[in-house]
């Protein structure tokens, strides 16, 4: 029937999808810990222990894709300053993770991290109260670049502004946070940033068992956010989300208060996206400034659309394919990869605009878009 | 103004509106009643306003001056689109914009009187009822057959069919319809003569529209609109026969 097709909420969480996502979620984390763990290590099948945390970094990137996809890619909101809300969620972990080391600093300082004692600091900054607890650690993951995110939304969706100019300012907003961070008065490391970890939740963070830990958590993190992630875009709001991409002014003379609609999705956009940090720093085992650099965030969008935009899928292979590709050319042939990634951003934007998710996809499937997507009603 | 008791019984009142774009006035003292239950059609040489009335009364634009009221109490150059809206007045665009990557389906959904609050929109179910409502308007319009097809697969006259059915899905009780049969062959145009006159039985519309057959077969009353301002008024015989009229707009 022609109408039932209309209803994605149906199709959305047929049993099909479930079978899929299950074994999908099932093999990531049975397989890396069965083969780091249990084949012997000189078997060929044997997972070294180093590219667990390198694996539960791509799952990390997958998920800030994940976070960028459903602005972008559903509501048209192109963020070129997710990146920033990575690192703040990165820079919380960090601050958790600094505060465990206690005594064990180069300093030996009970209270104050070993770049603080090295500034002539002689108390711990009120912004740093707290975040020797895990659970106070974990609220700021969520709030700090939530809050931040609500703010900026507001203020930029309350005055219309869209499209490139939008753009820029969240690139300007990355920037001037780099900016910040960079400095040694900031209270946050400044330029070397945080590194040096010793353990979290009491447990080394150099112990593979741990690693472990932190990539399993990654797999549910991303398949928690995959679903939350399903669950809008299958929802009306996620019509309204695509309906106001198409032609945003038609969307207020239906009633739909647009600015709502968007501040909903970059702020909960961007706690997945500070989340996904959260989980990348203590696997990388580092976090400083470089983080919120604008060519990051740029970076991001060529992982969503490499993959394929507006598909959530697509973000998610997208992310593991490109870092994956980067990982091996930075060791094969460092010189050529960012003509690699250039050249692989101008060809999803030629040849195949719905990425490698609208390649595999049977043609009929990929929703026709009468010529260029005109704003109509924006100019009438 | 902030009075509960109505400044005027009429649905749609506007008085001396003034509305000007770098010293061009799209809109001069313009002053336009429109009665509940009214069918009015307005008409106009490119640059009357005409537009510009519409932005007006549904708050893309603010006027410069004067006075827009819905129902007497509503204060229309206050208040956001969505408020406007959800006051019940809807609107067409001289384009038509339909939510093109959506199905013709799914953009009858968006257009259902329903809660439109983002948290709403997130748990929101499709009910049978409202399943029923959306294919008795797609039977309606004429695309029973394309309700999973992509709205912008569609051709020029069916998008306009699609935005007057997202209109009529949501039972508005004031309807401005912005040329509506632009671009459509005769036999559309006839369709839709017939279906704005089943639909002005039970609401207030206000058209606009430069086919001069196509407001004569409405048969409402005119309003022509020169300059930003109303330069006559009454029934079409009445209007085309005016002078003043003649002069600027149909003698040309």
């Amino acid at each position: 029937m022609s109408v039932l097709r209309g209803d994605q909420q149906r199709s959305a969480w047929r049993p099909g999808f479930w079978v899929g996502f299950l074994t999908c979620v099932g093999a990531l984390v049975l397989a890396v810990p069965a083969l780091n763990f249990w084949v012997p290590p000189n078997s060929l099948a044997a997972l070294p222990d180093y590219l667990v945390p390198l694996l539960g970094k791509y799952l990390c990137y997958a998920l800030l894709a994940l976070s960028l996809d459903l602005v972008w890619g559903y509501a048209g909101i192109l963020s070129l300053g997710h990146g920033a809300f990575f690192a703040l969620g990165g820079y919380c972990m960090g601050m958790y993770l600094m505060r465990q080391i206690g005594t064990r600093g180069v300093y030996g300082n009970p209270l104050l991290p070993d770049f603080m004692v090295f500034l002539n600091w002689k108390e711990l900054p009120w912004f740093w109260w707290g975040f020797d607890h895990f659970v106070y650690a974990a609220v700021m993951v969520v709030l700090v670049p939530g809050v931040l995110a609500l703010v900026f939304g507001w203020l930029a969706f309350r005055s219309r502004v869209t499209g490139v100019y939008l753009s820029i300012i969240t690139q300007a907003m990355t920037y001037a946070l780099m900016l910040a961070f960079f400095r040694n008065d900031m209270g946050f490391g400044g330029n070397n940033g945080m590194t040096d970890y010793k353990d979290i939740f009491g447990w080394d963070v150099h112990r593979p068992s741990t690693r472990l830990g932190l990539y399993t958590a990654s797999v549910f993190a991303l398949g928690f956010g995959f679903l939350l992630c399903r669950y809008i875009t299958a929802s009306k709001l996620g019509r309204v989300l695509q309906a106001l991409r198409d032609a945003e002014s038609r969307v207020r003379f239906l009633g739909y208060s647009v600015t709502n609609a968007k501040l909903f999705v970059f702020t909960l956009s961007a706690v997945l996206a500070g989340i996904a940090g959260a989980l990348y720093v203590p696997q990388v085992g580092i976090i400083n400034p470089s983080e919120f650099s604008p060519g990051n965030s740029i970076e991001i969008a060529i992982w969503v659309s490499v993959g394929g935009r507006g598909t959530l899928v697509g973000a998610i292979v997208g992310a593991i394919l490109v870092n994956a590709a980067k990982t091996w050319l930075t060791g094969a042939a460092p010189e050529t990869w960012l003509f690699v990634l250039g050249a692989l951003f101008i060809l999803t934007t030629l040849v195949f605009p719905h990425g490698i998710v609208g390649l595999l996809r049977r043609p009929r499937l990929i929703p026709a878009r009468a010529s260029a997507p005109v704003p109509a009603g924006e100019q009438a | 103004m902030k009075t509960a008791k109505p400044l005027t019984d009429s649905l749609l009142y506007l008085n001396g509106v003034t509305v000007s774009f770098d010293g061009f006035k799209a809109l001069n003292e313009l002053s336009l009643i429109v009665e509940e239950g009214e069918l009015r059609t307005i008409i106009g040489p490119n640059g009357a306003g005409k537009t510009t009335m519409m932005d007006v009364v549904t708050g893309k634009t603010r006027p410069d001056s004067g006075e827009v009221f819905f129902r007497g109490t509503a204060d229309l150059s206050r208040l956001e689109e969505a408020e406007i809206a959800n006051l019940g007045i809807g609107r067409k665009f001289q384009r038509p914009t339909v939510f093109e990557s959506l199905t013709v389906f799914e953009n009858l959904e968006l257009a259902l009187a329903d809660s439109r609050g983002t948290w709403r929109t997130l748990v929101a179910q499709l009910t049978p009822d409202r399943r029923d409502r959306i294919a008795a308007i797609l039977a309606r319009i004429g695309l029973a057959e394309n309700g999973g097809q992509p709205a912008g697969s569609l051709s020029h006259g069916q998008k306009q069919w699609l935005e007057i059915g997202m209109l009529l899905i949501h039972d508005r009780s004031l309807l401005l319809l912005d040329e509506p049969v632009a671009g459509m062959t005769d036999r559309e145009t006839e369709e839709t003569a017939e279906l704005i006159l089943e639909l002005a039985r039970d609401r207030t519309i206000v058209v606009v529209e430069h086919d001069m057959a196509f407001v004569r077969s409405l048969g409402a009353r005119v309003t022509v609109l020169h300059e930003g301002a109303v330069l006559a008024e009454g029934s079409i015989d009445h209007v085309q026969n005016h002078p003043r009229v003649i002069e600027v707009y149909l003698g040309r």
